[in-house]
């Protein structure tokens, strides 16, 4: 019984659930109402026909925190699975942003640079800012907008992590 | 437009009557006068009118505990929705079926702040197993037999749905409900066999076991009882029960230890305490039965039994924990444990059994009896001395001492013959809880064991209660304050009684004369007997208002943030270290 010196760990949990009014209120009410972290949701209709969305979630805890995030989530009536990626194995998880830096003269240059060493791609140009879209997992979102902060970073926005597991299996 | 279509407040009403709802506590408004209009043309379903939404919550809540059924309940929309909230959170903390049909403003208004709007699916989603806006004539049927599917299977909980008044008009098509089947919601039943054959393995090898059960043995129930009892006597282990479970275990039963918990007995808290495996049978691990939780039963193998497997390993690790339905589980576990042939250490069970005696030896339950002043524990053994010989008394209660004390001495041997709010701890609970048990069951002895506190949170049920000639008896223990909460000032707050005293309240006899109901009185002991004999043997509504002593205190009690072999047994019995810090904390 060493749970309460248990350290928190972070988790990515994928949930299938009904694409029906009210359902990401459930899910997150349970999250707020029950004390549970969220770092990351993402949302979205995956399959129109039979009306599914998939919800991932990237969520912190000790293991019995987690076990029991599970379990509640299980038990909400439109929930049809789900899905511990962080401890069934490997997955792939990404995030896409779109990044605004406003700058001329060296900065310009260099954020293209910087941009290019990451992958980025140009969206939108003016004479006197970009937007990069980039793509991949949190740390190099995060590691990029960083980068871009000296050079005019102007404002952000994140998509939050899809996950998928590796290997052939479904959810 | 095809023959078979009917209005949606006729598809509702067929829907209502494919379930076998025989009955629905409603209050009519606005939003559902097309609803009003079906039941006014048919005879298939009895409204029973109550005079606030929260009674008919608390009064399908007592009439699912009493019958096994869903309960039903019909308001309007917006004040008549939200007024239902209260017990929506009892029946969900609770795990009581009752379905919740609101009235909403027309689709077209949704949104738009109309007259009488309140968005109930949003403000109950958390208060609710599910819920539901039909916004489509042709979901409707589908809806409801969803709704009651839900809030009976698994554990069972509260289901609400909302109802816009365009769509209760609308024409459409009726779905049986033969054709209705849950897309996810399926909750899984039988116990993992393996996971049951470790268990009889653990137990068989228990020096000090212990049975823990609660109200999911209610729930699943009456079976479930009697498989419960039959494992017990099998395995000779003693049994507790928490607040929920009271009638799931005989308590006449010389394995019994009683309840456990805050006020709980001494025998039932050092036993859980001091056990070597405890198995826990359809109850939560609340804070009200673990105490301080670092020291929880420190030293046994844990066992968890539950159909919910968000309940397991929520509070307390457990080392097997089993999902499933109890009474399938008791049924496959009386299975192995007879094929097995195991026989745990009877020296040691003996030697086991030898300390629960000593323990129960300190006769825990025992009062100050006095020929003055009337003992509120002497007048609920009265009652149940003079009631027990009957199998059609039930019981519900408020919140405070009285429902304690009323836990302590008033014995069941049956289940759902108990009805009182564990979870929430909703004062005013039992006596539209106590109308509900009476519609279900007209014939039958139905008490509100009551404090004066309480029972004015919903007294205008009185009203419902003569309209009905329902012969509902309210037994208040009168002491004139919110006893435990007076309790607790004294306790822990240097005796004082911030507003707990109840002053200017009402004569109860009289109160109950202008609901047309009959009133008694009791002063001295000497006049308890004759009072609950009177209260039994009128047929119509009584309230009795027994003048007990007001300063009585409800022990056994674990302090806040104690341990179970923490516990004050009386009076002269003080805290060895006074409630710590983090203790006043804890409510």
């Amino acid at each position: 019984m060493t749970t309460q010196t248990e350290t928190e760990k972070q988790t990515t949990i994928a949930v299938l659930v009904d694409n029906e009014p009210g359902v990401l209120a459930r899910v997150i009410g349970l999250f707020s109402g029950r004390g549970y972290n969220i770092e990351s949701l993402t949302v979205a209709e995956v399959d129109t026909q039979e009306g599914l969305s998939r919800i991932t979630i990237v969520t912190s805890g000790t293991p019995m925190v987690i076990e029991q995030i599970k379990a509640q989530l299980e038990r909400l009536v439109p929930v049809h699975k789900v899905c511990d990626l962080t401890m069934d194995g490997a997955y792939v998880d990404r995030e896409l942003a779109l990044v605004k830096v406003k700058s001329t003269g060296e900065a310009r240059v260099e954020s293209l640079r910087v941009a290019e060493i990451f992958r980025a791609r140009v969206v939108d140009s003016t004479s006197e800012s970009f937007v990069f879209e980039i793509v991949g997992d949190t740390g190099k979102l995060d590691a990029f907008i960083n980068l871009m902060e000296p050079l005019g970073l102007m404002d952000v926005s994140r998509t939050g992590v899809a996950a998928i597991a590796r290997g052939a299996r479904p959810l | 437009m095809a023959d078979d279509q009917m209005n949606g407040s006729q598809i509702l009403l067929k829907a209502l009557e494919e379930q076998g709802v025989d009955v629905i506590f409603g209050y009519p408004g606005g939003a559902v006068l097309p609803i009003y209009d079906e039941i006014f043309k048919q005879d298939a379903i009895r409204h029973i009118l109550v005079r606030h939404e929260q009674g008919a919550m608390h009064a399908a809540e007592g009439y699912a505990r009493s019958t096994g059924k869903v309960g039903v309940v019909l308001v309007t929309s917006g004040p008549g929705a939200t007024n239902t909230v209260t017990g929506l959170t009892d029946a969900l903390m609770d795990s009581i079926p009752v379905v919740c049909l609101t009235g909403q403003v027309p689709t077209h208004l949704i949104g738009n702040d109309a007259f009488q709007e309140a968005d109930i699916t949003g403000i109950t989603r958390p208060c609710t197993k599910h819920n539901y806006l039909v916004k489509d004539v042709n979901a409707l049927a589908r809806t409801v037999h969803e709704a009651f599917y839900v809030a009976r299977s698994g554990r069972p909980g509260p289901v609400l749905v909302d109802l816009p008044k365009d769509v209760m008009t609308a024409m459409g098509d009726y779905t049986p409900v033969s054709r209705v089947t849950h897309r996810t919601y399926k909750p899984r039943m039988k116990g993992d066999i393996n996971l049951i054959r470790r268990a009889v393995d653990i137990m068989a090898a228990a020096k000090r076991p212990i049975l823990y059960c609660g109200g999911g043995i209610i729930n699943s129930g009456p079976a479930a009882s009697q498989l419960l009892t039959e494992f017990v006597r099998l395995t000779g282990f003693p049994c507790t029960l928490t607040v929920m479970g009271l009638g799931a275990f005989p308590a006449s039963d010389p394995l019994y230890l009683g309840m456990l918990g805050m006020h709980g007995t001494y025998e039932a808290n050092l036993a859980m305490h001091g056990c070597d495996v405890m198995v826990a049978i359809g109850a939560r691990f609340d804070d009200r039965i673990t105490g301080r939780l670092a020291d929880f039963s420190p030293n046994s193998t844990k066992i968890h039994i539950d159909i919910d497997p968000s309940s397991i390993n929520k509070n307390v690790p457990v080392d097997v924990g089993i999902v499933g339905d109890v009474g399938h589980v008791l049924e496959d576990m009386i299975k192995v444990w007879k094929a097995e042939q195991a026989s745990p250490d009877q020296k040691a069970l003996a030697e086991w059994w030898k300390s629960i005696d000593r323990w129960r030896a300190r006769d825990c339950l025992r009062y100050e009896n006095s020929t003055k002043v009337i003992k509120p524990q002497y007048a609920l053994q009265r009652l149940y001395e003079l009631t027990k010989d009957r199998d059609d008394v039930y019981i519900t209660t408020e919140v405070g001492q009285h429902q304690m004390w009323a836990a302590q001495h008033y014995r069941f041997d049956k289940p759902n013959h108990w009805m009182t709010s564990g979870g929430l701890g909703t004062m005013g609970y039992g006596l539209p809880a106590a109308m509900g048990v009476q519609v279900a069951h007209p014939k039958a002895l139905v008490i509100d064991i009551a404090g004066e506190a309480s029972v004015i949170m919903n007294i205008q049920e009185m009203s419902t209660i003569a309209q009905y000639r329902l012969p509902v008896k309210v037994f208040i223990l009168n002491n004139e304050y919110m006893g435990m909460v007076r309790q607790w000032q004294e306790l822990l707050y240097g005796g004082r009684y911030a507003e707990s005293y109840m002053d200017s309240l009402p004569d109860f006899v009289k109160l109950a004369e202008a609901f047309q109901a009959v009133g008694l009185r009791a002063t001295k002991p000497d006049e308890v007997d004759d009072v609950i004999r009177e209260m039994i043997e009128t047929d119509r509504a009584v309230i009795a208002d027994i003048r007990v002593d007001k300063l009585e205190n409800c022990f056994p009690m674990i302090p806040s943030g104690a341990a179970h072999n923490e516990m004050l047994l009386g009076p002269g019995d003080e805290a060895e270290t006074p409630v710590a810090e983090e203790g006043m904390v804890l409510v």
